[in-house]
């Protein structure tokens, strides 16, 4: 068997592959993140809970409605990115004017509220969902079988994450949000509607993070916890990131994904506290992050 | 949190001059009761009651005294359980240097973590002790001598000095009493120490605090470390308590947990994190027999708090006319 650094190279591009999926969720969920950050100040402790129902809804979906993937791909964030808004719109706007901790606390409070309120009616362990007849199966790269599905994920991932930067940077509602994030006083007085421009974003966000729990159902078993201890590492990739830059919070997801995978190769009982380590080296060595520029 | 802008300072109301000796009668009352109640409550729930009191005062202590939102203090509370667990059992160390280690691991810990997390501000900072807390977890699931998912048990109780058996209920409720009472103490101290001062004058604004030349963030790595000493003082106590230490105590909600007491009873209050754990015990005793989540209500309760009321019950009592009156002032 052919090795590479005294490991079998099967074994080392499986857990880049591993790494390269879980960095598309990373970079999904940071990028959700850092783009409610960016205007709201707020962060969105509840983007587990809203990927956690992004799958469920897929999952409900398909049990009760009979609709498909494809399908729960498109409605899946619709439905949750407008929950998000409802939230964003009665509740969350009450706290801008005060400390940003405060959205921290609100948002906690949330995903503890989601989180119980599934568990309750859905148990506490994972339900599979499975994948579209067209992405199922195995594909023979010569060196390794890829499972089609994981291919998607990362090609999936990789086209929102793009497709996100060019809405936030290309378009014109991209400038007038981050012509908001600078200046919304200046930019209400222009004549734009900031209050809606806000929840619009953070209706963005949480519809970012419900189609990452839509794309992760079928990898990952489908249970009410699947998003909180995700949600926690995510934070550290944003750490890392740096929230000032889309691009950075994208980067550094897949960055930390595939660090994560490779840990998992040579120094398995490390692989749980990787990205943690990097975010206290980067701390330490640069506070504000690897693209931050606020210090 | 600083730019609290909803507690003003009405005139109008003056302090009854009677205040100050209504306050001290309030006090020894809150202290008698405390000193009955085993005879009357179950004591392993008192017991637990006063650890968490205590567990949400030193949190405070950070939170509401220098404005620091810490989310990874269950780093110390179930570290400091681990290690005070660990020394009497393993060890076979005296119950009073077991909870000593305690302290001084839960010190260690926050040194470490408070030297990393004070480099960002904010939002940043309680993302920061949340990711290194969840770090500690993954350390204590895997490490040996915390025995993964089964925790340390049947930690004994021992002899308190080698003369008071601590296996007697009572014995060891007074004992936890004693120490709560101490650790009150030491807060109160500590706040209304020219150290304190200077720590609300960094939490009310950090660079006119610089500008006058103190070194803020050695300053607030005193007081996450002291913080964190006096949670290990809790934490320590409650594995005694229980005489178990598991991995429920290190965990990311029970950071969650003690931000929920503290901001139900009031921030910035000496006497608000204690009705605040009050409280969230009694009601997770409450529903421990029922099939419905705790989560649920402990997440709507925050809800509630953070958007309407987010002096707390305390801080509520204290701005009230009432409470002014009595000359209470919340430090917030």
């Amino acid at each position: 068997m052919t090795t590479l650094f005294g490991v079998p190279v099967q074994a080392l591009l499986g857990q880049l592959l591993v790494g390269l999926i879980n960095g598309s969720f990373y970079a999904l969920l940071s990028l959700g993140l850092a783009v409610i950050f960016g205007l709201l100040r707020v962060i969105n402790f509840a983007h587990g809970a809203q990927y956690m129902l992004g799958a469920f809804v897929a999952l409900l979906l398909a049990t009760k409605a009979g609709i498909g993937y494809w399908f729960a791909l498109l409605l899946a964030p619709l439905i949750v990115g407008g929950f998000g808004a409802l939230v964003e719109r009665t509740m969350l706007s009450r706290l801008y004017k005060l400390d940003h901790l405060y959205g921290l606390l609100f948002t906690f409070g949330l995903a503890l509220t989601i989180e119980g309120t599934f568990r309750y009616f859905f148990g506490a362990s994972g339900q599979p969902y499975a994948a579209p007849p067209a992405l199922q199966g195995a594909v023979n790269l010569g060196f390794m079988f890829l499972p089609i599905y994981r291919g998607w994920v990362v090609i999936a991932s990789l086209a929102v994450c793009i497709g996100v930067w060019l809405l936030i940077e290309r378009t014109k509602l991209g400038s007038y949000l981050r012509a908001a994030t600078e200046n919304p006083v200046l930019v209400q007085s222009f004549g734009i509607n900031v209050p809606l421009l806000l929840t619009l974003t953070y209706g963005l966000g949480a519809a970012l993070a419900a189609l990452a729990g839509v794309l992760a159902a079928p990898v990952y078993q489908v249970s009410p916890l699947m998003g909180s201890n995700l949600i926690i590492i995510v934070f550290a990739v944003v750490v890392v990131g740096g929230m000032g830059s889309i691009l950075g919070a994208i980067v550094t997801g897949y960055m930390l994904g595939v660090a994560e995978g490779m840990t998992k190769v040579f120094y398995p009982e490390a692989s749980n506290i990787v990205i943690f380590v990097i975010m206290a080296i980067v701390l330490i060595l640069r506070p504000a992050g690897l693209f931050g520029k606020d210090a | 949190m600083a730019h609290h802008s909803d507690t003003p300072a009405v005139p109008g109301v003056s302090v009854i001059p009677a205040a100050a000796s209504i306050r001290v009668i309030f006090l020894l009352g809150l202290l008698a009761l405390l000193l009955v109640a085993p005879f009357f409550l179950y004591p392993i729930f008192l017991m637990k009651l006063l650890c968490f009191a205590l567990f949400a005062a030193a949190f405070n202590l950070l939170l509401g005294y220098t404005g620091l939102l810490s989310f990874g203090h269950a780093s110390f509370f179930g570290g400091a359980a681990y290690f005070t667990a660990h020394a009497v059992k393993v060890w076979g160390w005296t119950p009073e240097a077991g909870i000593l280690l305690g302290v001084a691991g839960a010190a260690g810990l926050g040194l470490v973590m408070g030297a990393i997390a004070i480099r960002r501000q904010g939002i940043y900072f309680a993302m920061i002790t949340l990711a290194l807390s969840q770090m500690f977890f993954f350390f204590c699931l895997q490490a040996g001598f915390t025995h993964g998912e089964d925790g340390i048990q049947s930690v004994p109780r021992g002899q308190l000095f080698g003369m008071i058996n601590l296996s007697n209920t009572i014995n060891m409720y007074f004992f936890v009493l004693g120490v709560f009472l101490i650790g009150l103490f030491i807060i109160w101290r500590f706040v209304n120490s020219p150290f304190g001062m200077i720590l609300r004058a960094i939490r009310e604004n950090e660079q006119r605090a610089i500008s006058l030349g103190y070194s803020v963030s050695r300053y607030k790595l005193g007081a996450f470390v002291m913080s964190a000493a006096l949670t290990g003082l809790a934490g320590g106590v409650k594995a005694l308590v229980f005489q178990f230490a598991t991995l429920t105590d290190v965990t990311w909600q029970m950071s969650g947990e003690v931000i929920l007491m503290t901001l139900l009873g009031g921030i910035g209050t000496l006497i608000g994190p204690v009705v605040g754990a009050g409280l969230v015990v009694t009601l997770q005793n409450y529903l421990a027999t029922s099939n419905f989540p705790v989560t649920i209500i402990t997440g709507v309760v925050f809800m509630v708090c953070v958007l309407v009321f987010r002096r707390g019950l305390v801080g509520e009592f204290y701005a009230s006319r009432l409470g002014r009156r009595l000359g209470l002032t919340s430090e917030r």
